[in-house]
């Protein structure tokens, strides 16, 4: 028993250890101008205040910010979806010629990071005419390899004769993804839009590439060249963070079992 | 079935595979061919102004690479990164796995949620954060150490120690997902394997040793293979917290191929730093995956 407690006090001491920077950076984000810059450093605000995210989004306008996060987010979600869940389905379930051949390139591909091609793409879009919108900064998000991976690897598992059953009654095959696999896909595709939403949210080198107009600017780009006017502004920054991470971190609470299902189903099958 | 049946079936699978194959042609396939092919021209500013500028010149790209002390400063950057990093992350990964694993935790989803936490906070955000732990004067971080006994440390604006900080951020911000990995291949070891060894007398680190370590060996494998490719790819943490410097002692492989690109606008030597940092990442793959088989883990 004290064995048990023991343990459990230590993991609460880790825990608490591992959580102190994100704790920190709220108590700190309620704090006025200059407190935080005193020795021993303080941990909790003396008379807590919104100062801090009244002046983020009075004078630096961030609320443009986080609107524009949340369009690129939602956008790149929903595209991803449409993209990669009917390909899904069809590496998993449909025959066609070449199509066990084009799945093992895409496998292969997996191995090849994105930067690597981020100076041609650059100049890919500019020609296109889509740099400098929230078009160039959905883009990399349509490529999703991983996600077709995660949802054909779901679909091998819905039995054929369901959906051999559907075609003999006449279903075409659009009808049968959204009547009878859709359905069952439920979980998968909650996975996958918490994958896209909170990378497309956290992502920074592409959209700082990408977008040079600052009111196009997604929070983390917007963050960074805050921070670099503002060193010296502690308690500000600690609230602008707090903006930047705050959304993540509650649809991560809310849909953990989802995210981390989702992260063994890719990793370790992958 | 009917063979018209069967070209319904093909021609809705085309149809539905067709946008997605589209969009990776476009926006990943191609741009990485083209990487390569850039690699080879001079592609730079004036290129940018009239293509009629662009002339292949060979290999000049890399053979200017090669003999630029700041390339070889970044390339030095990240494999420190690499051979300091992934043993410090796998460890960590793994020791954080086998305390939430431990059979007598109480309340374990709470704390495995709570060391995953720093994995799907936003970049940028968390490095601010830290920038200011790791305040000299007002940082927590020296403020804990000085309770030991320890002097400050400038740990950012210090060129010996400033890869050291950047490597304890990313150390709490990435050991959260690995650990996700081992607990899963943990729950997968047979209890009655560890507690046979425990009948035999064996203590916990001998059972570690050699029952559990040998049972999770291919995890550790696809682990360090994952740490490796991430310790490649730093590019926001030196971006937000140094700017590569100190002495440009933070300057990353990535960070080196930005400037090129999009600092000096030579697309054609960035697009050389870009296709060498594949070949590194494929090559250490490569050489895990056959010390692995060597040593029979997988």
């Amino acid at each position: 028993m004290i064995r048990r407690n023991a343990l459990t006090g230590f993991a609460a001491l880790v825990a608490l250890l591992v959580l102190m920077p994100l704790i920190w950076m709220v108590s700190v984000s309620f704090m006025a101008p200059g407190e935080a810059a005193a020795f021993p450093p303080p941990l909790f605000p003396n008379h807590p205040t919104l100062d801090n995210y009244r002046t983020l989004f009075g004078s630096y306008g961030v609320g443009r910010y986080v609107v524009n996060s949340i369009i690129v987010s939602s956008l790149a979600t929903l595209l991803a979806l449409l993209f990669v869940v009917p390909a899904g389905f069809a590496f998993a379930k449909l025959r066609f010629k070449g199509r066990d051949a084009i799945f093992q390139i895409l496998v292969a591909a997996l191995v090849i990071p994105g930067q690597i091609g981020m100076l041609p793409l650059f100049l890919e879009l500019k020609a296109m005419g889509l740099v400098n919108s929230y078009a160039g900064a959905l883009v990399p998000w349509l490529a999703g390899i991983f996600g077709i991976f995660l949802v054909r690897q779901f679909c091998l598992s819905i039995p054929t004769e369901l959906l051999e059953a559907a075609r003999i009654d006449g279903a075409s095959e659009g009808l049968i993804l959204r009547r009878i696999v859709l359905p069952t896909l439920k979980p998968i595709l909650i996975t996958l839009a918490l994958f896209v939403f909170l990378g497309s949210w956290n992502d920074f080198m592409w959209p700082l590439i990408v977008l040079a107009d600052q009111n196009l600017y997604t929070l983390p780009v917007a963050l960074a060249a805050l921070s670099r006017e503002h060193v010296q502004d502690n308690e500000l920054m600690m609230a602008g963070s707090v903006i930047t991470v705050v959304p993540v971190l509650i649809l991560f609470l809310a849909l953990q079992r989802h995210y981390l299902d989702g992260l063994l189903a890719g990793s370790v099958k992958g | 079935m009917s063979s018209s049946h069967l070209g319904a079936e093909a021609r809705a699978g085309r149809a539905m595979v067709a946008p997605a194959l589209t969009a990776i042609l476009l926006f990943f396939a191609l741009p990485a061919l083209a990487s390569l092919v850039l690699s080879f021209t001079d592609f730079d500013i004036y290129a940018l102004a009239n293509l009629n500028n662009l002339r292949f010149i060979g290999f000049d790209n890399y053979q200017r690479l090669v003999t630029n002390p700041l390339f070889w400063q970044a390339m030095g950057n990240t494999m420190w990164f690499v051979v300091f990093g992934v043993p410090l992350v796998v460890v960590l990964s793994l020791a954080a796995a086998l305390l939430i694993n431990a059979r007598t935790l109480r309340w374990r989803a709470v704390w495995r949620v709570a060391l995953f936490a720093p994995f799907v906070t936003t970049l940028v955000a968390t490095a601010v954060v830290w920038n200011y732990l790791l305040h000299t004067r007002y940082g927590l971080i020296n403020y804990g150490l000085g309770l030991v006994g320890v002097a400050p440390v400038d740990w950012l604006g210090n060129p010996s120690t400033a890869l050291f900080a950047i490597l304890i951020f990313v150390a709490w911000k990435s050991f959260g997902y690995n650990m996700i990995i081992f607990l899963a291949a943990l729950q997968a070891v047979p209890r009655d394997l560890e507690d046979a060894a425990r009948v035999d007398g064996a203590n916990a680190w001998m059972r570690f040793r050699h029952v559990t370590l040998p049972a999770i060996a291919p995890t550790v494998l696809l682990v360090a293979i994952l740490t490796v490719a991430g310790m490649f790819q730093l590019f926001a943490e030196p971006y937000v917290m140094t700017q590569g410097g100190p002495a440009r002692s933070t300057v990353t492989v990535l960070y080196f191929m930005f400037e090129e690109g999009f600092k000096w606008w030579n697309l054609g030597s960035g697009s050389a730093v870009a296709f060498i940092l594949f070949l590194c990442i494929l090559a250490v793959t490569l050489v895990q995956l056959k010390v692995a088989k060597r040593v029979g883990a997988i």
